[in-house]
C-alpha cells in the first residue's frame, strides 16, 4: 500500500471524527441537563483527540509539511472527506443521539480492526479509542431506548431523527478504490461486513427502543469525493473563523 | 536561579525530576506514578521524554507537556523535547495499589478491576466510596468532572463521588 493512501485514508477517518466532534461540542451548555450537558461534550472531546491523532499522523505521513491544525483550519469544504452523517446538525436532542449512535457503533468496528494493524501510531490510537467508543455507544443506545420506548412524543420525535438521518447510512459501507485498497492491506473490513454489522446492531437496538427502521430510502454519496450537505459549509464558517481572520494566532 | 548544569546522562535524576510534575486534574499523583513517563533518552544536548497520553482527548496532555518542559528547565536541564507515543497503550491497569490509594484518600474512587475486561470498562462491576468504603453507590451519570471520571452517590454515607474510569 502506498503512503499517500494510508494519509488520505487517516484524513477521511480524522475527518469524520474532527467533524462529529465540532458538533458534540455545540451541545456544551446546550444539554437537556447538567450531567447529560457533560456527557456530551464529553463524547467529543473524545472524538476530539481521535481526530487530532489521526490527523497529525495523516500530515506527517503526507509530508507537505502541513500540521494537523492547518488540516483542521485551512482546508475549504471541499477537502474534507467526513461522512455527510457526522455534519447533520443538532436540530433536535434525538438527532444527535442517533447520529452519534450510528457513528459510535461504525467507529467501534473501523478501530477494532485498526488496533490488529501492524502500525505502533494507528494500533495504539485505535486500541485506546475502541474502549472509549464502547463507552459511548453503551451510553447512546441507554438514549436511544430511554426516548423510543418513553413518551408518546419522545417516541415520535426520535423515530423522526432516525427517518431524517437514515439516508446518510449508506455511505458508512460504501467503498471506492482506496477503500478496497486498505481491505487489501488488512486496515479495513469490507463494505459488506459493515453493513451487516451496523443493520445487526441498529436493528437490535432499534427493536428493543420499540423503533422502526425507515424502509428503502434513497441513501447519499459523496463526501469521499468532498462532496458535502449544505451544513458542513456554515460549520466550517464558524469552527475556521478564528484562523481565517487571524492567521496563525496563538494563545 | 538556576542550579548547577545536570549531566544530561544522568537518566535517574531526570525521573526523579520528573516525579516533581503532577496530574493537573489529580495534584496527588504524578506523572512516573500514573505511569504516563514511558521513557526517557539523554542526548549529547537534548533530552527526549517519551509520554503515554491517557485519554484520546485529555485537556491536560498539553499542559503536562509545558510542566515537564517548564521543570526540567527549572532544573538546569538543556533543550528538552516531548514526544507521544501511543504504543504500548496506556491503561489504568498500569497504576500501582499505592498510586490508587493515594487517590482514594484525595476523594477520587479508583478504577477497579481491570481495563480488559469489557464489564469493568463499562462501570458494571461495584464501586467502592472512597469516604466510608461502602460498595453500596450508585452510578449518577457516567461522565464526571472530567473525561476519564464518572460521578457516583454513596446510599451509606450519602456523599456525592468521582470515580476514575477503567480504560
Amino acid at each position: 500500500m502506498e503512503i499517500l493512501d494510508l494519509s488520505k485514508f487517516c484524513m477521511r477517518l480524522g475527518d469524520s471524527c474532527l467533524i462529529l466532534a465540532h458538533r458534540q461540542s455545540e451541545m456544551c451548555s446546550k444539554g437537556p441537563f447538567l450531567e447529560e450537558d457533560i456527557a456530551q461534550t464529553n463524547l467529543g472531546l473524545d472524538l476530539l483527540g481521535q481526530a487530532e491523532a489521526l490527523l497529525i499522523y495523516s500530515a506527517k505521513l503526507e509530508g507537505k509539511g502541513r500540521t494537523a491544525d492547518d488540516l483542521a483550519f485551512r482546508r475549504p469544504e471541499r477537502e474534507f472527506y467526513n461522512f455527510m452523517l457526522t455534519e447533520q446538525p443538532n436540530t433536535d436532542f434525538a438527532f444527535s443521539v442517533v447520529r452519534q449512535y450510528i457513528m459510535a457503533l461504525y467507529l467501534g468496528k473501523v478501530y477494532e480492526a485498526l488496533a490488529k494493524v501492524d502500525d505502533d501510531v494507528l494500533s495504539g490510537v485505535a486500541a485506546k479509542a475502541v474502549k472509549e467508543i464502547a463507552y459511548h455507544e453503551r451510553h447512546l443506545g441507554m438514549w436511544i431506548k430511554r426516548l423510543g420506548d418513553g413518551t408518546e412524543e419522545s417516541h415520535e420525535r426520535i423515530q423522526i431523527a432516525l427517518n431524517e438521518l437514515w439516508m446518510f447510512v449508506g455511505e458508512l459501507y460504501e467503498e471506492d478504490d482506496l477503500d478496497l485498497k486498505l481491505q487489501e492491506a488488512g486496515y479495513a473490513i469490507s463494505g459488506e461486513e459493515m453493513k451487516a454489522y451496523l443493520m445487526e446492531k441498529i436493528t437490535a437496538q432499534i427493536t428493543e427502543a420499540t423503533l422502526s427502521i425507515p424502509e428503502s430510502v434513497y441513501m447519499t454519496t459523496g463526501s469521499k469525493k468532498g462532496i458535502h450537505t449544505e451544513y458542513l459549509g456554515f460549520m466550517l464558517t464558524e469552527m475556521q473563523y478564528l484562523q481565517r481572520a487571524y492567521p496563525d494566532a496563538k494563545w | 536561579m538556576v542550579e548547577e548544569m545536570v549531566s544530561t546522562q544522568d537518566k535517574e535524576l531526570i525521573y526523579e525530576y520528573l516525579s516533581e510534575v503532577t496530574d493537573p486534574e489529580i495534584p496527588v499523583v504524578n506523572i512516573i506514578e500514573m505511569g504516563m513517563v514511558r521513557d526517557v533518552i539523554c542526548g549529547e544536548d537534548e533530552i527526549e521524554v517519551f509520554l503515554c497520553p491517557t485519554y484520546s482527548g485529555c485537556p491536560a496532555m498539553d499542559m503536562i507537556d509545558t510542566m515537564i518542559k517548564e521543570k526540567l528547565h527549572e532544573k538546569g536541564c538543556g533543550t528538552v523535547k516531548v514526544t507521544l507515543v501511543y504504543k504500548p497503550v496506556w491503561t489504568t491497569d498500569w497504576m500501582t495499589a499505592e498510586t490508587k490509594e493515594k487517590l482514594r484518600v484525595y476523594g477520587i474512587a479508583p478504577p477497579e478491576g481491570s481495563a480488559l475486561s469489557k464489564k469493568d470498562l463499562l462501570n458494571e462491576g461495584p464501586v467502592g466510596c472512597p469516604q466510608c468504603g461502602s460498595k453500596n453507590t450508585q452510578i449518577k451519570s457516567m461522565f464526571g468532572s472530567t473525561a476519564c471520571k464518572a460521578f457516583y452517590t454513596c446510599k451509606d454515607c450519602l456523599e456525592p463521588f468521582d470515580y476514575f474510569k477503567c480504560i
